[in-house]
């Protein structure tokens, strides 16, 4: 399958481990991703909190310009972009006064948005498209052993859960069960990880960033497996600043997409695995060569 | 302008409705332009017609001004429409000459333009008057009621209906789909605010059911089909099996010793999974009937075939003579005719799954408040000792008002006695277990004789309240005193902060649903659901336990959440109306009949097109007839006759006509 | 065409634009849709007032010549309301309707009567809320349609035939 592909400013900045990742998992699974030329800020953030209908213009301008290239389906890995887009859609069709003001901005700019493109998590898509079974078939080193936490963070299940549960979302759980990982029950798995916190009120922010890492800890998890550049960046960066508050408690942040590569063999360098600051040294059995097996044989 | 009709003379009232219709109508108006009307002897307008003064006018204009029909135009013909036809009546003329215009529930009320509102209730005064002008007089149609009431619902409603009838003298069938009737009153463990024995109050009335001889008991069994109308329906009930004979059982339990399964191992329904039973078991100790039943998915003899060596059939030798266990029995149909039903299935919790941010699967010791209820029961899974799935004994226990209610999420609706029931089973756990108790709610909504008295009670009593929407139910720790703990996270909106609360036990107050096949029900009945899906009753105030199916009512929770004092009373309602109609042995069925004409040329397209089988054709003239005892004046044949040769009283093809010409008459300026 | 240029198309008896408004004739069944009408204005619910409502015990009494006949007097559409599927107080009668629908449908389109200008919808007693919606929802579509006037037409129709039953004639 092919979809049109939104990096935004993440995947090629501070989360770049994530688009590094993302991008050969989805070519190994035959999905092509096609990323939209000339795109521009999403409009998270910052601008979404001082002005939520210049936010949706700047959306707006990115969704026109996926359904220009002719892809009904547009990926937005990062979690910020994908609320972000699908807030956009939303107001472009509920909210007739924004709708109007998009059209304005995007037709000075020569461009329509018709309302129709799909905004699709990478998570939604391996689920819904791709299948479990088809990533079952491709993990060759499965991850026998590794305790992971499922962290899905607080932006892709609300407050539009259009793939999973609003409350208890499973869709990674369930990824990573196909991958050979261990899952572990991990009841904050939509908590805040502090991110705009640190900056603002860093004391409520490390709080936040300790708790989520101490109890994934207490739950015995070899690591958190995260969807949001965001989250992957808080929840990895502040250890030393949490340890020195609450005492060390070190464990891993990867993104999912970074253990799909581990499971699919592929290689490690493609992965951004040694971007971290908290590294995941835990690797799987390496995938028997026939020389090996011969020699086993023999 | 059609000419006028001769001997045609129509008085034309315009209702105000106090400010109902003048504020939206000018009524007076409209009144003026009537007058100018063919045929229209007298036209007026006035501030309340369907009061005794109103009616009054009517009446002297019918005998002074000599008119020959009326037409009202004021609120809707399902209101007051009988009210007009009797006055009309009182005034000396044949009662269906007369016809109301809905220019309230059909104008005035949903309008904003004055004008435009006056434009269309003049249309609509227009099409009435050319209409009446076409009007016979006829005569209400006569049948005869069968004196016998079908109960469905074998609960509290059920009961009390069937008890209520039965006193009276009538003959009735209560159909329960559970082995036993009770329903969910009998899991009760006390009934708020009085803190009465939940069984000591309901056991008399269930046995009083079992023994009474005008109640024909049939538990384990449901209504698969109901064909016919008010006054004479003819009704099948399926009849599950047993595997027992209820007529030889006489529930001496024996069979239930010596079952090879010596200890009991299967989940038990009554006490909501928390207890365990054997295959053939009794669902209560109170069962009524007290009639053993087999559980053909768990009983040995059923997995294995008829003969296992594993399964010695002890519960057979054990009955011995009595020979009440039979393993061949197969369900039964019976068909039964009764005039009149009351529909009382109750409702089933709402299911906690949908919510799992209160973690109900997750972590053991959150519980339902039904579960709770079998927990504190004396003759509950643990004698009403408070034990924990885990074994513990709760030292704080939390409960979560408002559970699946009040939220656009699950359901909307408020379910009226989650407050009270949680307060309840707050002062029973504390009462059982010594516990801290919290109680999380939105609001306290505690409207009946003695509930806010209950409220403070417990105040006193230390039981704690916290107003705030639970936002999670969890087991992470952040202090070692919540380590192990259930945590309840909620913003107190009363103190204004989130706080987290660590107890051991969580009590989730769920919501009142409609059945999950209530919509099934609906159907066999020919009722209606409101959006929410409980069954809709025909006026929300003056006709509560009516339907809009004539001999068919319901009462309790099928109808909406409500608590058992405001169930019995339904109950005794839906009874009385019952008793209403069988009493008056009659029912009088507007003459909305359908007829063939002497032109009809026997092509006998009508006759599969009634679903009453009315039509029949008749070989010696080589024409339909129609039995007018069997037409319900639904009058699909009329509308399909290709020759225009059947008639249908009140919806005649020339009044419908004179209609339609009304409404599109060229505007008056 | 906008509704203006149509209503000249259409010939002769249009009133002028601006005061037309779409005059919609509905049927509705006693025991479901009249009901329902009757909940909206108990829920006083707001609609567009341009729609007069008839009340059959069925469905199923429609006769298409009232549907042929609420046109021809003048009528831009019609809007019948019956009870749901399974839920008819008379058994079946709103499915007698639905056939009956179907078939006058395509006799209309054989006409040049747009379809949309004859509708059936399924409207319990608890719909208030639809009845409000159809009406709306029609009413919006027959204002962009623009007047039916079929009694213009049948007289233009009238006219010549009336001329060319006089040329042959002649």
């Amino acid at each position: 399958m092919k979809l049109a592909y939104f990096p935004g400013c993440s995947l090629k900045g501070l989360g770049r481990a994530y688009e590094e990742s993302l991008l050969p998992v989805m070519k190994h699974l035959g999905v092509e991703l096609v990323e939209l030329d000339d795109w521009n800020c999403c409009g998270a953030t910052a601008y979404m909190a001082v002005d939520e209908v210049k936010a949706c213009v700047l959306a707006a301008r990115n969704l026109a310009l996926a359904e220009k290239t002719g892809q009904q389906q547009l990926m937005a890995p990062c979690a910020a972009c994908y609320l972000v887009l699908n807030k956009a859609k939303h107001y472009f069709h509920d909210y007739p006064a924004i709708k109007k003001t998009m059209d304005h901005a995007l037709a000075a700019i020569g461009l329509k948005y018709d309302g129709d493109t799909a905004v699709r998590h990478p998570l939604d898509v391996l689920l819904t498209d791709v299948g479990l079974e088809a990533v079952r078939q491709k993990v060759v080193r499965p991850l026998k052993g590794l305790k992971v936490a499922p962290y899905y963070g607080c932006q892709i299940v609300r407050p539009y859960a259009t793939f999973d549960d609003q409350y208890n979302p499973t869709a990674m759980d369930k990824l990573l069960e196909a991958l050979g990982a261990t899952v572990v029950r991990y009841p904050l798995k939509t908590k805040c990880c502090g991110g705009s916190l640190t900056g603002t009120v860093p004391a409520a922010g490390m709080r936040m960033v300790y708790i989520l890492l101490n109890e994934a800890r207490k739950r015995g998890a070899d690591c958190l497996a995260t969807v949001c550049p965001l989250c992957q960046f808080n929840l990895d960066a502040y250890h030393a600043k949490v340890a020195s508050q609450y005492g060390p408690v070190r464990v891993p942040t990867v993104y999912f997409t970074q253990l799909m590569g581990l499971a699919f063999g592929l290689p490690e360098k493609e992965l951004g695995l040694n971007r971290s600051a908290i590294r995941l040294d835990w690797r799987p059995e390496p995938v028997p060569t026939p020389a090996s097996k011969e020699a086993v044989t023999a | 302008m059609p000419e006028p009709r001769n001997g045609v003379r129509i008085g034309f009232y315009v209702c105000h409705c106090g400010h109902n219709i003048a504020s939206m109508v000018d009524c007076p108006a409209v009144a003026a332009y009537a007058a100018t009307l063919p045929n229209v002897a007298v036209s007026r307008d006035y501030k309340y017609l369907c009061s005794d003064p109103g009616q009054e006018l009517i009446k002297r204009d019918i005998a002074e001004l000599g008119l020959s029909h009326v037409v009202v135009a004021s609120c809707s013909p399902l209101l007051h429409e009988h009210t007009f036809r009797s006055a009309t009546e009182a005034g000396g003329l044949n009662p269906y000459c007369f016809h109301m215009v809905n220019i309230r529930e059909h104008d005035s009320w949903v309008h904003t333009d004055r004008r435009l509102a006056t434009e269309k209730a003049k249309a609509l005064a227009r099409a009435g008057i050319r209409r009446v002008a076409h009007h016979q007089p006829l005569e209400m149609k006569r049948v005869p009621i069968h004196p016998d009431v079908l109960v469905v619902g074998g609960g509290i409603a059920g009961i009390h209906a069937a008890l209520t009838l039965a006193s009276a003298g009538k003959k009735v069938y209560l159909v329960e789909r559970e082995p036993s009737i009770g329903g969910h009153m009998a899991k009760f463990d006390k009934t708020f605010p009085t803190l009465d024995c939940a069984a000591c109050i309901l056991t008399p009335k269930m046995s009083a059911v079992r023994s009474h001889p005008n109640i024909t008991l049939w538990s384990y069994s449901e209504v698969v089909k109901t064909d016919g109308y008010v006054g004479n329906y003819t009704v099948t009930v399926r009849r599950k099996p047993r595997y027992v004979i209820e007529e030889l059982c006489v529930g001496c339990q024996e069979c239930i010793d010596s079952c090879v399964y010596k200890k009991p191992m299967f989940p038990d329904e009554f006490n909501e999974g928390l207890g365990k039973r054997k295959p053939i078991h009794i669902p209560f100790p109170q069962a009524t009937p007290q009639v053993v039943l087999i559980d053909p998915e768990v009983c040995l003899n059923f997995k294995r075939g008829v003969l296992t060596d594993k399964c010695k059939k002890t519960c057979v030798e054990a009955c011995a003579e009595r020979k009440a266990i039979d393993f061949n029995q197969k369900e039964e149909l019976k068909e039964i005719k009764v005039g009149t039903i009351i529909v009382a299935t109750g409702f089933q919790p709402f299911d906690v799954k949908r919510v799992p941010q209160y973690g109900y699967g997750t972590y053991p010791n959150v519980y339902t408040a039904l579960e709770a209820e079998r927990l504190v029961n004396a003759s509950g899974p643990t004698s009403g000792e408070v034990v924990l799935r885990d074994g513990r004994h709760p030292n704080a226990i939390a409960i979560i008002h408002c559970v699946g209610s009040r939220d656009r999420k699950t359901n909307r609706w408020c379910s009226r006695v989650c407050c009270m029931y949680s307060m309840k089973l707050a002062h029973l756990l504390k009462e059982h277990s010594g516990a801290e108790v919290y109680n999380f709610y939105i609001d306290i909504r505690a409207p009946g004789k003695g509930y806010e008295e209950f409220y403070d009670k417990l105040n006193e009593e230390g039981v704690h309240f916290i107003r705030g929407r639970v936002g999670e139910v969890t087991d992470w720790a952040m202090t070692p005193e919540e380590e192990g703990k259930l945590v309840i996270r909620v913003e107190d909106t009363l103190a204004g902060f989130v706080r987290r609360i660590p107890v051991d036990m969580v009590v989730l107050s769920t919501g009142l649903e409609p059945h999950s096949d209530a919509q099934s029900v609906r159907r066999m009945f020919n009722m209606s659901c409101g959006t929410e899906g409980f069954f809709l009753e025909r006026h929300p105030k003056l006709a509560p336990v009516n339907t809009y199916t004539d001999g068919v009512f319901i009462a309790g929770c099928c109808q909406g959440p409500r608590d058992i004092p405001d169930t019995v009373a339904q109950a005794g309602a839906a009874a009385a109306e019952a008793m209403a109609l069988i009493d008056r042995g009659h029912i009088d069925q507007e003459p909305n009949t359908a007829r063939i004409l002497a032109d009809c040329s026997g092509c006998k397209s009508c006759i599969p097109l009634c679903p009453y089988t009315a039509i029949a054709f008749d070989s010696a003239t080589q024409k339909a007839v129609i039995n007018e005892a069997l037409c319900k004046g639904c009058g699909t044949c009329v509308g399909s006759c290709p020759s225009g040769s059947i008639i249908q009283n009140l919806f005649d093809d020339e009044e419908v006509f004179g209609e339609i010409q009304g409404v599109l008459a060229d505007e008056p300026n | 065409m906008n509704p203006t240029d149509k209503a000249a198309a259409a010939g002769t008896g249009t009133p002028p634009a601006a005061e037309w408004t779409p005059r919609i004739v509905a049927f509705f069944c006693n025991w479901c849709t009249y009901t329902a009408a009757d909940l909206a204005g108990v829920s006083r619910l707001k609609y567009s007032p341009n729609v007069r409502v008839i009340r059959l015990m069925c469905s199923g009494r429609v006769d298409p010549q009232f549907i042929l006949d609420a046109l021809s007097k003048g009528a831009d559409g019609v809007l019948i309301g019956g009870c749901h599927p399974g839920d008819c107080h008379y058994v079946e009668g709103n499915y007698k309707m639905l056939r009956r629908f179907r078939l006058l449908r395509r006799m209309l389109s054989d006409m040049g009567i747009e379809p949309e200008r004859v509708r059936l919808e399924w409207i319990s007693a608890a719909e208030g809320d639809k009845v409000k919606l159809v009406i709306n929802e029609m009413s919006a579509q027959l204002s962009a349609l623009g007047p039916l006037n079929l009694p213009g037409k049948a007289k233009g129709w009238d006219a010549e035939l009336t001329a060319e039953r006089e040329a042959v004639h002649a």
